[in-house]
């Protein structure tokens, strides 16, 4: 039994429709990345998973228990972590991580989670003192203070620097291997490219693709390269018997996998013209290519509708 | 009972850690007492001033905590998520309510508990004390102010609640009958000030306290009618994010 079954879920706020007959699954152990644009839904989906929104329509089971009238029981096995901290300004760290252990049956020990987070020389100090990072680890302590068996997470990265996301980004791979189902709603497609095992695309109110990363990728390899900006796109198709398309100032994408020919044939075009080869990368899409490519379909399949 | 306790802690700790709620709760009472109490400047009506002041202090006491430090607390929190966030814990709405309520009381006992030994010190001497008249008009007062701090935290952006409840503070303040009499202020404004439940509440102080409430009966009415209808819109009106 999936840790999180969704089915048919349906939310709307007065006349505006803001998720529309969406079902997913998410598995225990493993790391589930919600992505989308802002509007397309996944922050009302997730919310009626935790309780705090009734859907419209649709069911949804979280531990086999519906967070709508079992919430009480959902609770005592349920992380979350806030997006906006939900912390009292004027609580020092180890008192609100002590706090919130408290509230659980079974609650972690709170010492031991603020060393977890890396924040145990900051343990005294208020939530208004801490920096942007170190309140993101705080309420990453807050949603394991249930040793939870599924985990809704905010933007966990939100804000943090490059060494404080490598330490969030090992304690959730610390959750999902621990046997809780983590589902992880972010903007940021690089932080879901790095942790997910399993992507569910948001897009105006409806899921557009629920896969692993390799079968979201499957069939979408690129040859991507940076190089003088006015590059004639028409002589190299030409050259090289492939589209190649600007995507930037200076940086050109062909759709073809990397095959060694073509690779040998580009670089000897661009050195015979004259022109530099500043980054070259080759291989399968990457996430954020993915996610521009599927919401482009969804609006011209909107459009044609 | 757990859960309700770790959250009265919190709420203590919370309550302890804030200056400006100690300020609020403690220090201008214990100031407003001390300082008309030795300066002779307001028109008590009484041959000393500790004698009107004492029950009237109380009153603003019970004010400061069960409307303005509560619903300044809780309004914060709503906008900085934390009841939501709370709201995804075994905690319930009703151990929170509880543990809130819990505390305005022990932060009440603590107000007592220093504002009467410092009124006694300040030589007031009541004629006659009637305690439970005075515990039952501290209960409704309580839950009167809390019902209407509630409203505006359940309702106000933290900044708009906070300048909306100082506000409110000074008004009642002034026309509660807590340091000017009723009898100084006009014909109109008396009318209404004891149809206020600081009003209502200082005058029923007054009258447990020394027997000199102004009329004990209509404010009796007056609070209990505070007292019920504004938990009532606070539980309609609040919003938990």
């Amino acid at each position: 039994m999936a840790a999180v079954e969704v089915s048919e879920l349906t939310v709307r706020y007065g006349d505006l429709q803001a998720v529309r007959d969406v079902s997913f699954t998410a598995a225990a152990g493993e790391i589930t990345a919600v992505l989308g644009p802002n509007g397309a839904g996944k922050t009302s989906t997730i919310e009626v998973c935790e309780g705090f929104r009734r859907a419209t329509a649709g069911s949804v089971r979280v531990l086999g228990l519906d967070p709508a009238t079992q919430q009480r029981l959902l609770s005592e096995r349920m992380g979350v972590m806030l997006q906006e901290g939900g912390v009292y300004p004027s609580a020092r760290v180890l008192d609100t991580v002590r706090h919130y252990c408290a509230l659980y049956s079974k609650g972690a020990d709170a010492a031991a989670l603020v060393e977890q987070v890396g924040l145990t020389a900051r343990a005294h100090a208020t939530w208004r003192r801490l920096s942007g990072g170190e309140q993101q680890r705080v309420s990453l302590a807050l949603a394991m203070a249930a040793r939870p068996e599924v985990a809704f997470l905010d933007e966990p990265t939100s804000g943090v620097d490059v060494n404080g996301r490598d330490t969030i980004r090992g304690i959730v791979r610390g959750m999902a291997d621990s046997g809780c189902a983590v589902v992880l709603a972010t903007h940021e497609l690089d932080e879901a490219e790095r942790l997910a095992d399993r992507v569910i695309i948001f897009d105006q109110g409806v899921v557009i693709a629920d896969g692993t990363l390799t079968e979201l990728r499957r069939g979408h390899d690129e040859i991507r390269f940076r190089s003088s900006p006015d590059l004639d796109t028409i002589a190299l198709a030409t050259a090289i018997g492939m589209v190649a398309s600007r995507v930037g100032h200076d940086e050109y994408v062909i759709d073809a996998p990397p095959h060694p020919r073509l690779m040998a044939q580009l670089t000897a075009w661009l050195a015979e013209e004259g022109h530099p080869l500043t980054d070259l990368r080759a291989g399968a899409q990457r996430l954020e290519d993915v996610f521009r490519r599927l919401t482009a379909d969804n609006d011209a399949e909107r459009d044609r509708q | 009972m757990k859960r309700f306790r770790t959250q009265l802690r919190t709420e203590l700790q919370l309550v302890s850690r804030n200056g400006e709620q100690l300020l609020l709760t403690l220090g201008i009472p214990v100031l407003l007492l001390v300082f008309f109490s030795l300066v002779d400047v307001l028109p008590t009506g009484t041959d000393d001033p500790i004698d009107f002041l004492a029950p009237g202090v109380l009153a603003l006491a019970v004010m400061s905590t069960a409307m303005v430090s509560l619903g300044i607390g809780t309004g914060f929190e709503r906008s900085y998520h934390v009841l939501k966030r709370l709201g995804a814990t075994p905690l319930g709405r009703g151990r929170l309510i509880a543990a809130k309520i819990a505390s305005v009381a022990v932060v009440e006992v603590v107000q007592f508990a220093i504002l009467i030994p410092v009124a006694y010190a300040l030589g007031w001497s009541p004629s006659a004390t009637n305690w439970p008249a005075a515990t039952g008009a501290v209960l409704l007062g309580t839950m009167a102010f809390a019902g209407i701090g509630l409203t505006f935290a359940g309702r106000l952006r933290g900044e708009i609640n906070l300048a909306a409840l100082n506000g409110l503070y000074l008004v009642l303040l002034l026309l509660g009958g807590m340091v000017i009499p009723f009898t100084k202020l006009p014909g109109a404004l008396r009318a209404l000030a004891h149809g206020l439940p600081s009003g209502a509440l200082a005058d029923l102080l007054r009258e447990a306290l020394g027997g000199n409430g102004t009329q004990p009966a209509t404010s009796w009415v007056v609070l209990a009618v505070w007292a019920t209808i504004t938990p009532l819109l606070a539980a309609a009106l609040f919003r938990w994010d």
